[in-house]
């Protein structure tokens, strides 16, 4: 579904990502370890190309997008993304946050995109916020509302940023919880995080960046239980 | 004269300066209001001659004294064949003079919006234009509403300009009540009365509007 190919990207002289390799099927969940530094940040924002990458090719769906010609608008459509500082519009009610980018960017009809909202405010448990404002919601429920605005355009893949690491500690489980049904619904997913709890339990592959390189990749089981890499064993030491 | 009867007496007087003031500061800030967002806009632009030209202008603007840029704008033009009545020009001068100010307004508002804001909408599809429309401009313009208020009122007090042009204003009114009276003092406390209802009422309605804005973010 997505292809990586020698991915770079320099910032000047600091060269962040120094080529990435990566395929990522549909309904996968891949889960981006590493610290801080290491890119990983960098290297998901690259995949909707809110950074710009130097060089090295993207493909999403068959099509290139990071050749020159290539409309980043209609596939930033199918990829969500969540921010690790939530990003609603302060100036918007929950459900106008939601229904904003389908009624302008999709132009869906008022009373379909309001449907698709309030079922997701319900997936997300939050159906009697729809008319609060984002400053009278807590940490973890603006990140459910952020979740449910990204999903309100139907995309066909979901990138998270480090989705909990600016939560108080008991809003980090709510918003795991509906990560973890959308992962078990089969959304392809790519989660950078620091939960490594919950990267064992939901995802499917996880890959471990350091110093601008995936060092290593495999399944939980494998990467947590009997890393191959001496840098991804230092790391897992220090976090577990 | 006292006070009252000059004001009783000469009221067409004050009521037809009055409706140019008004007139002058309306167009001013309507169309300073337009035309200073373009200019911040295009100074943020990724061309560097429209930034170039849109930074030209606002310095100009703010760097020389409005009654020269009205003058330039009534006399200096005619010469290349450009004629306005007193009012366009002083509509015109109002309008280019606070579009400079508004636009480092507008500019400093726009810049101030998280940079997160303008991500989040991005990565939903949104085109830079929509982004700027429904995400930014909404949040600079209510985090300057304050400064923006501050230039309206300067807009109505500076108007008093455009009497130098010969715009029957309320400060030409008075000029010209001082000029059949002898009375050097009273027209003028009349409508510093005037301008001051005018700016005083405009400031309070901006503060109605300041709180409704802000009620979105009541936590």
């Amino acid at each position: 579904m997505i292809t990586v190919k020698n991915l770079q990207k320099h910032f000047g002289k600091l060269e962040i990502l120094k080529g990435i390799d990566l395929e990522i099927k549909k309904g996968e969940v891949v889960v981006v370890i590493g610290p801080s530094g290491s890119g990983k940040s960098t290297f998901l924002r690259c995949l909707n190309l809110l950074e710009e990458p130097t060089g090295g090719e993207i493909t999403f769906e068959g099509q290139s997008i990071t050749a020159k010609k290539h409309d980043i608008n209609q596939t930033r459509e199918k990829m969500g993304m969540v921010f690790q500082q939530f990003n609603l519009f302060p100036h918007m009610s929950v459900l106008q946050n939601i229904t904003l980018a389908p009624l302008k960017v999709k132009k869906q009809q008022a009373a379909e995109a309001e449907k698709i909202a309030v079922d997701l405010l319900r997936t997300v448990g939050l159906e009697d916020k729809r008319d609060a404002y984002p400053a009278q919601l807590s940490g973890g429920q603006k990140q459910r509302i952020a979740i449910a605005r990204a999903l309100a355009m139907q995309p066909h893949v979901m990138l998270f940023d480090e989705p909990t690491s600016a939560l108080d500690p008991e809003m980090v489980g709510e918003v795991l919880e509906v990560m973890k049904k959308l992962a078990e619904q089969g959304m392809t997913m790519v989660i950078v995080t620091h939960e490594m709890g919950f990267a064992r339990e939901v995802g499917d592959r996880i890959l471990f960046m350091d110093g601008g390189y995936i060092v290593e990749q495999g399944t939980p089981a494998e990467v947590f239980g009997n890393p191959q890499h001496a840098r991804t064993q230092d790391f897992l030491s220090k976090v577990l | 004269m006292n006070i009252f009867d000059m004001a009783y007496e000469y009221r067409n007087f004050f009521f037809a300066g009055l409706k140019y003031t008004l007139l002058l500061a309306v167009l001013g800030v309507f169309f300073g209001f337009v035309l200073g967002i373009i200019v911040a806009l295009l100074r943020m632009s990724k061309w560097r001659v429209l930034r170039f030209i849109s930074t030209a202008w606002v310095e100009f603007l703010r760097g020389t004294p409005m009654l020269v840029q009205l003058f330039l704008i009534h006399y200096g033009l005619t010469e290349l064949g450009l004629e306005f009545t007193p009012i366009q020009s002083g509509a015109i001068t109002l309008t280019i003079n606070s579009s400079a100010y508004l636009a480092e307004i507008f500019r400093a508002g726009i810049q101030g919006v998280d940079r997160g804001q303008v991500e989040a909408a991005r990565s939903l599809g949104m085109k830079q234009g929509m982004t700027m429309r429904y995400i930014v401009l909404p949040q600079a313009l209510k985090n300057v509403l304050p400064a923006i208020g501050n230039e309206f009122i300067t807009i109505i007090k500076e108007s008093s300009i455009v009497s130098m042009i010969g715009v029957a204003d309320l400060f030409f009114q008075a000029k010209t009540i001082t000029t059949i009276t002898y009375e050097g003092l009273t027209p003028y406390v009349i409508i510093a009365l005037m301008y001051f209802v005018l700016t005083f009422t405009l400031s309070k309605l901006l503060g109605i509007l300041e709180r409704r804005l802000s009620t979105d973010d009541h936590r």
